[in-house]
């Protein structure tokens, strides 16, 4: 019987979406191993998020109020303390929050620290992980040598839990703190707000590289395809490096992990880094004027064609076809 | 200030598809691949010699030393980035299935206890095991404050400060952290303007990524000390906290790829054939 402790992430004071890829992960353990699983809403606003997250069939909710901004320290203690009620699992979604904040509490706890899995089999009380390594050219299968696993969970691979109907009860837990947190101070968060769907859960993402050659084409010559499309936006390093685009777009290795039902790269030569950020799409479709460049090896179609001519040319038919 | 930079020797990332498995699963396998310094860890190394120096007039204002795990034939790796400018070197012998995340935060630890740097920078993730966390145990084990996947550092109030701006998935989240600290890079980390110290000059332009090592820096490396020590000499508890019983090959993509030449054949064979539209 293993009970697991679900770290919700919150975001403009409710519950970030996000998190109900960690409630699957934790409804599977809990019905594979006969135990339950609770959610931990902690942070700004966690009571209001608290009603949010009581839809998911959780035994109960708890709440950790902490004002301001997000740091690691300030969250870890409180973590800890209540991973420590009998839980033989800690999860969160894979997001920098939940990579940022999940090793720290397993550190706390001596605790394994497993990241970014992509599949969790339950065989009589034990659990074991399926991680993506080497930019996922390797399937690691991964157990825990300790009492209590802290695990994050790829958010591409794991569907997000449905609501359970009821309602959890929901209980405030008190905050623990230490010294590290006096050490930090929140000084910003700067987003730049998109209309556009979230790249992480859009079922159709268009990505545009170096090819581009400026942040004025990606408005002017992609932007008008993606919103044809009702796509997300992403990119490839090159075009963040270059600055075309914010770091919060790019798709990859070290960006974010995504995979919707298209996947469309414009002028994105397909390094390993950039493959291992999609290359988990339903359909693939490459726009290159390279035939040889290596997105190739991924791609379901492949337009050979200068970006400049077919993308507008795209744009239109697709609203023609989309009626 | 005195920087401490771990950096682990990985197999070639551009290559990683080349990786095996053996054939009982039992583990991975990158015969026949070069061995590099760990992407991230490498953009550390920079963006430690940026915060340590006066780069206009070559001066140096702090000690960098780089530290590694792993077998005795990483010094090569090491001496490349003692090369590009890193003062000395500890690598501390380790067969790779001896550690996890936990081990070498633990290692570090020890290391940290030792050496008392003011700063311990290092990559956010090491792109074999792709675990990003040793850099976040570490902080919680020594009870400092941390700031992961930076892409710009400041020094402030004289060195007593750092202001870093995180990448994260939502934009940019600047932390302010009281040193000693954790500091784990990102790619942008390495940008030409990333990295700010108070005297090298704000309108200095560094190039866009790692510094190569120059011909003196080569040979100078040579000279430079490298320390050697073992995993079992350091005092700490090296139990691991996983286990890996089998690694496997992803599924290979399945179907060819259709070749097309017009925006109309593309459209019309998502809509019709793959139905995506
Ligand atoms: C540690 C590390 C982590 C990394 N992580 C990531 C990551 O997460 N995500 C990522 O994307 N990359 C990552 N990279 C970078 C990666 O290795 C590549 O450098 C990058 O993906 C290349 O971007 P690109 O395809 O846009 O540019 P390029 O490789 O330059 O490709 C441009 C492509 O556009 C085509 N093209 C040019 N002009 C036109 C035109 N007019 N019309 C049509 N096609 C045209 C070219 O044929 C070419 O194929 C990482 C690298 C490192 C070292
Ligand atoms: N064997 C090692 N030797 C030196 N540094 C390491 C080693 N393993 C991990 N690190 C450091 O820890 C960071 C995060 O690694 P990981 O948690 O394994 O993704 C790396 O970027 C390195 O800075």
């Amino acid at each position: 019987m293993t009970d697991v402790l679900v770290v919700a992430e919150l975001m403009d004071g409710g519950l970030r979406r996000n998190t109900l890829a960690a409630v699957t992960l934790a409804k599977q353990i809990a019905e594979g191993t006969g135990g339950a699983f609770d959610i931990l809403s902690i942070g700004e606003g966690s009571k209001a998020a608290a009603d949010e997250a009581a839809k998911f069939g959780a035994r109960k909710v708890l709440t950790a109020e902490i004002a301001g901004g997000y740091y690691a320290e300030a969250y870890s203690p409180t973590v800890a303390e209540v991973a420590k009620g009998g839980y033989g699992v800690v999860t969160a979604t894979a997001s920098t929050y939940g990579k940022d904040l999940l090793p720290r509490v397993a550190a706390r706890l001596g605790a394994a620290n497993i990241s970014d899995i992509r599949g969790a089999s339950v065989d009589g009380g034990n659990v074991s992980y399926v991680r993506p390594m080497y930019a996922g050219n390797v399937f690691g299968t991964v157990t825990a040598n300790t009492d209590l696993a802290v695990v994050s969970v790829r958010q591409s691979e794991f569907d997000a839990a449905t609501e359970a109907g009821g309602g959890s009860a929901i209980e405030e837990v008190s905050v623990t703190s230490d010294g590290a947190a006096s050490k930090v101070e929140f000084v910003s968060l700067e987003s730049q707000k998109s209309e556009r769907p979230d790249l992480a859960e859009a079922s159709t993402v268009v990505s545009g590289g170096r090819a581009l050659k400026s942040g004025e084409n990606f408005k002017t010559v992609l932007e008008p395809l993606v919103d044809a499309m009702g796509a997300a936006m992403g990119a490839s390093r090159a075009a963040v490096d270059a600055g075309y685009v914010p770091g919060d777009l790019q798709v990859g290795q070290t960006g974010k992990v995504v995979a919707p039902a298209l996947y469309v790269a414009v002028g994105i030569s397909g390094a390993i880094q950039h493959l291992a950020g999609m290359k988990g799409s339903k359909t693939i479709v490459a726009i290159n004027k390279d035939k040889e460049a290596p997105i190739a090896q991924v791609a379901d179609y492949f337009l050979v064609a200068d970006l400049f001519q077919a993308v507008p040319e795209m744009a239109e038919k697709v609203k023609a076809v989309k009626g | 200030m005195k920087i401490l930079v771990p950096v682990k020797r990985v197999c070639d990332p551009d290559n990683a598809n080349k990786v095996k498995v053996s054939d009982d699963g039992s583990s991975v396998t990158s015969d026949g691949l070069e061995w590099k310094p760990n992407p991230f860890d490498e953009y550390a190394v920079e963006a430690g010699l940026r915060l340590n120096e006066n780069a206009p007039k070559n001066e140096k204002l702090g000690e960098t030393v780089v530290v590694s795990f792993g077998a005795s034939d990483v010094v090569q790796t090491m001496r490349q980035t003692l090369a590009m400018g890193a003062d000395r070197g500890i690598l501390v012998q380790a067969d790779d299935a001896e550690l996890d995340s936990m081990v070498v935060a633990r290692a570090l630890k020890s290391l940290v206890d030792a050496e008392q740097p003011d700063l311990v920078l290092m990559g956010k993730q090491a792109v074999d095991g792709d675990s990003n966390a040793a850099g976040q145990m570490l902080a919680e084990m020594l009870g400092w404050p941390m700031a992961t996947f930076a892409m710009n550092i400041a020094t402030d109030d004289g060195g007593k400060t750092l202001t870093v701006g995180r990448e994260v998935d939502t934009g940019v989240l600047t932390l302010k952290v009281t040193l000693p600290a954790v500091v784990t890079v990102d790619l942008r980390i390495v940008a030409p303007d990333a990295v700010s110290n108070g005297v090298t000059p704000a309108d200095h332009k560094y190039n866009d990524g790692a510094r190569y090592a120059s011909l003196k820096g080569i040979m100078q490396a040579k000279k430079k000390k490298i320390d050697q020590k073992k995993l079992g000499d350091l005092g700490i508890d090296t139990g691991l906290t996983t286990t890996y019983p089998k690694f496997e090959l992803p599924p290979a993509r399945t179907g060819s790829c259709e070749f097309v030449e017009t925006v109309d054949e593309l459209v019309d064979k998502l809509h019709n054939e793959a139905k995506v539209l």
